[in-house]
């Protein structure tokens, strides 16, 4: 029984790899996603047919509680709440890991002895509570439960030092006596659920795209610690998949920022999102443009490029987006979006929300594609989107944006920014572009916005 | 350390390598995607959880089980799902192979 369960636990574990490998392409992508799903099932089927379960209450009963809120979750999820689901489900995959290592030495208590099963226990506590509380707070600052504002104070990150060398200590205190350790265990849990609070919060709503990704990676890695606990492969192997992946994800976002995994953790960069008057203090003057005369303007045109923000998933505007893009297109005007990699909350964010609208992929173009096509565009539509496009980013050497890779928007003969307001973006850097001749600004709601100048275009 | 931690490691460092390599490939394009469904995969602790669940050495040991196997289906369910219902939305446009 053992070698069978053994050989399905490796098909599952090739069918997570397949899985994976069929996210490369969107036309495959979805048949990726259900080869995982059969790797899977077929863990969980062949797991259900171990000779030494007695009692199948507590699984059927977890099981159905389980599968009812994640199946209500997921059809119930907007795709601009995608983020702050993410982060949820990193939650619980973390939580799930604690529990699972709790109950694994409780039950063989008597058999915790050799070091290496004290580290893998240890880690795998930490590591799942950590993501657990961490999760919670890019949670709420995600849906807006608690302010997306960095929460500092004095001596933070000694404070999270303190805290991971607590749980060294305590790890090492559990290992000198594993039978009536538990209580150094309890304490690793708790230290690690402070610490995932207090090393999120002080983590600004704009650098949420790096913080997700680098949950999701801890998810992978609780998974993993986990699997060396009960001495299980296909829980190494899902675990360092996931953990490589959230990696991945979080170097990509890190280097579209320009910024250091370091300077996102502990830099507390950034004003409220969007909030907030700018430091200049001397009002400059700008002059308001109506739907009106952005109607007329892409009259007239013959590329137009749009540049989405979370403005636009805040907004909920991704479907008049795509009726807006429909009109130009029957106009005969190129309509494409350019997607700055940390466009939105999570990363990926806006190919989703503008998937959902109806947009088709091939329109959806990276910055390191579309960024030589400004120059030679008639528009550029920014949409909720600020600190993506700020000059000051090329040449500010005391900007925090300083570095960061833009979108070269300036570039294009005129350019057309949606906005609420003239306030400074999440970085708190003046935006110069506003005040530029070639600038249009169209202050307002982007849903509003965009169905005005949609309705103007339609009656023309 | 014992030989079976050794494997494991071994196990883990390639597996790594392993992922590595397929998801630099993934395109930006479907980056969500692959959080929530990678995120799906993480839920694969639910094997262990069952095995806590059922194998009813202590009722606390039972319980812990139990909420881990909650905990790890909302991940599996939820993020097969959700991805599922993602990917199903990116379509490329065929009107004008129509044209």
């Amino acid at each position: 029984m053992a070698v069978i369960t053994n050989v399905v636990y490796l098909i599952a574990s090739v069918l997570f790899i397949l899985g994976l490998k069929k996210l490369g392409s969107p036309k495959t992508a979805r048949q990726g996603n259900i080869y995982s799903m059969v790797g899977m099932l077929l863990a969980i089927v062949i797991t259900l047919l171990d000779r030494e379960i007695i009692d199948f209450t507590y699984i059927i009963a977890g099981l159905l509680i389980g599968s009812v809120i994640g199946a209500i979750a997921a059809k119930k999820v907007e795709m601009t709440q995608m983020p702050q689901m993410v982060a949820l489900f990193n939650g619980f995959g973390g939580i799930a890991s604690t529990f699972v290592a709790y109950a694994e030495f409780v039950n063989t208590k008597h058999m915790v002895g050799g070091t290496d099963v004290v580290v893998s226990l240890v880690l795998s506590l930490l590591i799942g509570s950590v993501t657990f509380t961490g999760s919670m707070i890019a949670f709420m600052k995600l849906q807006g439960w608690m302010t997306g504002r960095p929460i500092v104070f004095k001596g933070q990150v000694a404070f999270n030092g303190l805290l991971l060398v607590a749980t060294v200590v305590l790890g090492w205190m559990f290992g000198m006596d594993t039978i009536n350790g538990q209580t150094f265990l309890l304490a690793i849990i708790a230290i690690a659920a402070v610490l995932g609070v207090t090393s999120v919060i002080p983590i600004g709503g704009a650098d949420m795209p790096v913080v997700i990704s680098l949950l999701n990676s801890y998810s992978g890695l609780a998974a993993a610690a986990t699997g060396f606990v009960l001495s299980n492969n296909v829980l190494i192997i899902s675990g360092a998949l996931v953990g490589a992946s959230g990696i991945i994800l979080t170097q990509i976002m890190c280097v579209a920022m320009n910024r250091s995994l370091a300077n996102v953790l502990f830099a507390a960069v950034g004003t409220d999102s969007g909030g907030g008057a700018s430091g200049g203090g001397e009002q400059r003057n700008v002059t308001r443009y109506t739907a009106d005369d952005a109607a007329m303007i892409f009259e007239n045109s013959e590329s137009v490029i749009i540049v989405p923000g979370y403005g636009l998933a805040v907004a909920q505007a991704q479907h008049v987006m795509n009726e807006l893009m429909q009109l130009l297109e029957k106009r005969g005007i190129k309509v494409r979006f350019a997607i700055h990699p940390v466009a939105g909350r999570m990363p990926g964010h806006m190919n989703v929300l503008l998937a959902e609208a109806n947009v088709s992929y091939d329109k959806l173009v990276e910055m390191e594609a579309i960024n030589d096509d400004f120059q030679s565009t008639d528009v550029a539509l920014v949409v909720g989107a600020n600190d993506v496009i700020n000059p000051a980013a090329r040449y500010k050497k005391d900007s925090p944006l300083y570095g960061m890779p833009i979108l070269n928007v300036d570039q294009a003969e005129r350019v057309m920014i949606i906005k609420r307001s003239l306030a400074a973006g999440f970085a708190g850097e003046d935006n110069e572009l506003f005040y530029d001749d070639n600038t249009m600004m169209l202050f307002g709601d982007a849903k509003k916005m965009l169905t005005d100048i949609v309705k103007i275009l339609k009656e023309e | 350390m014992s030989e079976t931690i050794l494997f494991s490691i071994y196990i883990f460092v390639l597996a790594i390598f392993v992922g590595f390599e397929v998801i630099t490939k993934v395109p930006p394009l479907l980056h969500t995607p692959l959080m929530s469904g990678s995120n799906a995969i993480s839920g694969i602790t639910i094997v262990g959880a069952i095995l806590s669940a059922g194998l009813g050495h202590s009722t606390l040991g039972q319980v812990l089980g139990m909420l881990a196997v909650i905990s790890a289906t909302i991940n599996v369910v939820g993020g097969f799902m959700v991805t599922d219902r993602m990917l199903e939305m990116f379509k490329k446009d065929k009107k004008k192979e129509a044209k």
